[in-house]
């Protein structure tokens, strides 16, 4: 009788799955559940605000602001000779998207426990929404960032170089939205079971960012430093930025391609950790 | 005819109980090493099963369901019973995959959809043709699948007016039935439900249920529903599984296992000799008594009479307990809760003076017709909020009389009320 072989079963459920069970094919027919996360999400920031989508300009151009008084006015770091507007805002753009990937994604489970509680679907689909969705915002963001460019190069006659390497963008968004998403799920599933650990990630990214060539250029790290620097895996990815925006920084690929490997280690860790968390998480909560 | 659809395999859920907490990270090491050597996971005590009324068991692990096995055949209503804790929601837990079983397997065949809270995932801020999107989306349908039945969804919910407010403006009740439209929309081929009959406003509800009755009738769906309503559970569903303590005892046919399910109820009124008072439980109920004028003193009244509710209890006097209140609910055999003797509702708190003593209340009139009724008993203190709590504590019988003189007696299809009632 068929009904004996393997194969006329779509799914068996058993207690413990292969370390790497990603089921991509059941992540492709929940597509249509990613895009109304990242509608929801999006609709909801706004629905909630005066200003709209309008925060997400106003919040990298303010933080730009401040840094450009404290770094740049009292505490006179160098930009690389780049004005110092220009030179925050490229940083905090590249670093938003990171960090934001990360800590979004990080509450996952802890945020998500009365839905996943109720009802199956891949729960990869809610950090990947997460992160995608975080490419509307950057993009909005990056779009500013090009108007500020083009304002400065033509009333302020700022010294910005077009350059061919601005195609490498998407891989360095691809890089670091990876990178964000792995170190994400590490930490939802982390958060899911020990609390205290969301407080330490909010923390912990902020500080973080200290750590990344953001308000500082790398070449002005002592060169004691600076292999201390760079295996901060967004070091390059930051300085690449600016460098294929602004034409300062530096693009070296040795150090892209660390942070690549970075990002897939981090990834495919992530992506185990995460399956184990989500088969039993609803006992813990 | 039919093929299985859903086969369960030695299936069971190791539950840690208590708080995870101090120790978790120990044991999860411990467990861990013993995983890595290839041996037997050192918390789960063999034999160990959930009984809740036992307290002393050997392990802080507990199997919340051991060696189930079914099948499920094409087109099938299963109906799944059980009292409070049985392990009923565990199981539909592990057949809609919410979390992953700790020993044996669930093999399926077709599209899985699990209806355990209607809307779920409906976000405020939304407007209900959103909702009605994001919330079939995470039910499993396809954007395209929602497209096609979006005009019947908000018909059927009897929101189509509302489609662009959001949905927090929505009255409770609206939302409910959005939800459940939604849902009742979901074409898989396995349907698993929990109890989402009992919300909704009564014509919701007749809707909903003629839903699925529709549903079964077609016979190409296959539903396991579970519900503690007997009624709906033998209108809708052909075969029934009865759990217990985490086992299945009966897997048979509708009727027959919902009488097993009955007789349990009755089985399982709680001795009150196995009580103790202790640290963690400084009050006591001890037992209860009726006192009728014609049937003396025990667990039996008259319907229409005037009868003497005694409770007794026993308490710790080294504590103060402050005001104490204390209930006599009386709920049908499968549990529902049909009337209140609440002391709070007469106004009277007691004080507790002596270390055993008995509280009385008389009930006037007893608006009830003749049968069994399942007593629980309830007691609060305004210090420490719920002192005890019993829900099975004993039948209380109910005698038929001759309530309207007419020489007939009320049969039970027509209700557990009797009315005063006067034709002119």
């Amino acid at each position: 009788m068929d009904r004996l072989k393997e194969s006329y079963w779509d799914q068996v459920i058993q207690p413990k799955r292969s370390l790497l069970d990603l089921n991509l094919r059941e992540v492709w027919r929940y597509r249509d559940l990613l895009r109304m996360l990242i509608k929801r999400d999006i609709i909801t920031v706004y629905k909630q605000t005066i200003l709209g989508p309008a925060w997400y300009v106003l919040q990298p151009v303010l933080t730009s602001l401040i840094f450009v008084f404290i770094f740049g006015k009292v505490a006179k770091l160098s930009t690389d000779g780049l004005p110092m507007f220009l030179f925050y805002l490229a940083g905090i753009t590249m670093w938003n998207y990171f960090a934001d990937s990360w800590t979004s994604t990080s509450g996952t489970f802890r945020m998500n426990a009365q839905l996943f509680g109720k009802v199956y679907f891949p729960r990869v689909v809610v950090p990947l929404s997460k992160v995608i969705g975080g490419l509307v915002k950057f993009m909005i963001q990056l779009s500013f960032l090009v108007v500020c460019m083009l304002y400065y190069l033509v009333f302020e006659d700022a010294p910005i170089v077009f350059n061919w390497y601005m195609l490498a963008i998407p891989l360095l968004i691809l890089i670091s939205g990876l990178m964000g998403l792995g170190l994400g799920t590490i930490s939802s599933a982390l958060t899911a079971k020990y609390r205290d650990i969301s407080f330490l990630i909010d923390f912990g990214v902020r500080l973080f960012m200290y750590a990344t060539p953001v308000i500082y250029p790398l070449s002005s790290v002592p060169p004691e430093y600076q292999k201390l620097v760079l295996l901060n895996p967004m070091t390059s990815i930051v300085e690449a930025f600016k460098f294929v925006l602004l034409g300062s920084g530096s693009f070296d690929i040795t150090n892209l391609l660390y942070s690549a490997g970075f990002a897939l280690i981090v990834l495919v860790a992530g992506m185990i950790i995460f399956n184990r968390t989500e088969q039993n998480f609803m006992d813990t909560v | 005819m039919s093929d299985p659809v859903i086969k369960v395999q030695n299936l069971g859920k190791l539950y840690r109980l208590g708080e995870v907490g101090t120790g978790s990270i120990a044991d999860d090491l411990k467990r861990w090493w013993a995983n890595v050597r290839g041996r037997e996971d050192p918390f789960s005590t063999v034999g160990t099963v959930n009984d809740r009324t036992s307290k002393d068991g050997e392990s802080d692990y507990v199997w919340a369901l051991k060696d189930i096995n079914f099948e499920v055949k094409k087109g099938e209503v299963l109906g799944i019973i059980g009292r409070n804790g049985a392990g009923k929601s565990t199981l539909l837990k592990l057949l809609s995959r919410i979390t992953a079983p700790s020993i044996g397997s669930i093999s399926i065949r077709g599209r899985v959809a699990s209806l355990l809270e209607v809307g779920t995932g409906f976000n405020p801020e939304l407007t209900g043709k959103e909702n009605v999107y994001l919330n079939g989306t995470i039910l499993g349908m396809t954007k395209r699948e929602v497209d096609s039945r979006y005009e019947e969804i908000m018909e059927f919910a009897g929101c189509t007016r509302y489609a662009d407010t959001p949905v927090k403006r929505y009255s409770s009740g609206m939302k409910v039935r959005l939800g459940f439209a939604v849902a009742a929309f979901l074409e898989p081929e396995i349907l698993i439900v929990d109890e989402v009959l009992a919300v909704g406003d009564a014509e919701f509800q007749q809707k909903a249920i003629g839903k699925m009755q529709d549903v079964s009738k077609e016979g190409k769906r296959t539903v396991l529903f579970v519900s503690h309503n007997m009624t709906s559970v033998k209108s809708l569903c052909s075969r029934c599984i009865l759990l217990n303590n985490g086992t299945v005892v009966i897997n048979g046919d509708t009727e027959y296992t919902v009488n097993e399910y009955l007789k349990l109820g009755k089985d399982e009124a709680i001795s009150f000799k196995e009580r103790t008072l202790s640290s963690n439980q400084p009050f006591i109920f001890t037992g209860w008594e009726v006192v009728d004028k014609k049937l003396g003193n025990g667990t039996r009244v008259r319907s229409k009479s005037n009868f003497i509710v005694r409770i007794s209890y026993l308490a710790n006097l080294n504590l103060d307990f402050g005001k104490i209140y204390v209930a006599f609910v009386i709920c049908d055999i499968y549990g529902q809760v049909i009337a209140t003797a609440h002391s709070e509702y007469s106004g009277k708190s007691y004080q507790l003076n002596d270390r055993e003593g008995q509280f009385e209340c008389e009930i006037k009139n007893l608006p009830l017709t003749g049968g069994e009724y399942s007593i629980m008993l309830f007691c609060k203190s305004s210090k420490f909020g719920n002192l005890d709590k019993i829900e099975n504590s004993g039948l209380l019988t109910v005698e038929e009389i001759d309530v309207y003189n007419v020489g007939k007696q009320t049969k039970s299809k027509h209700g557990i009320i009797s009315l005063d009632q006067d034709w002119k």
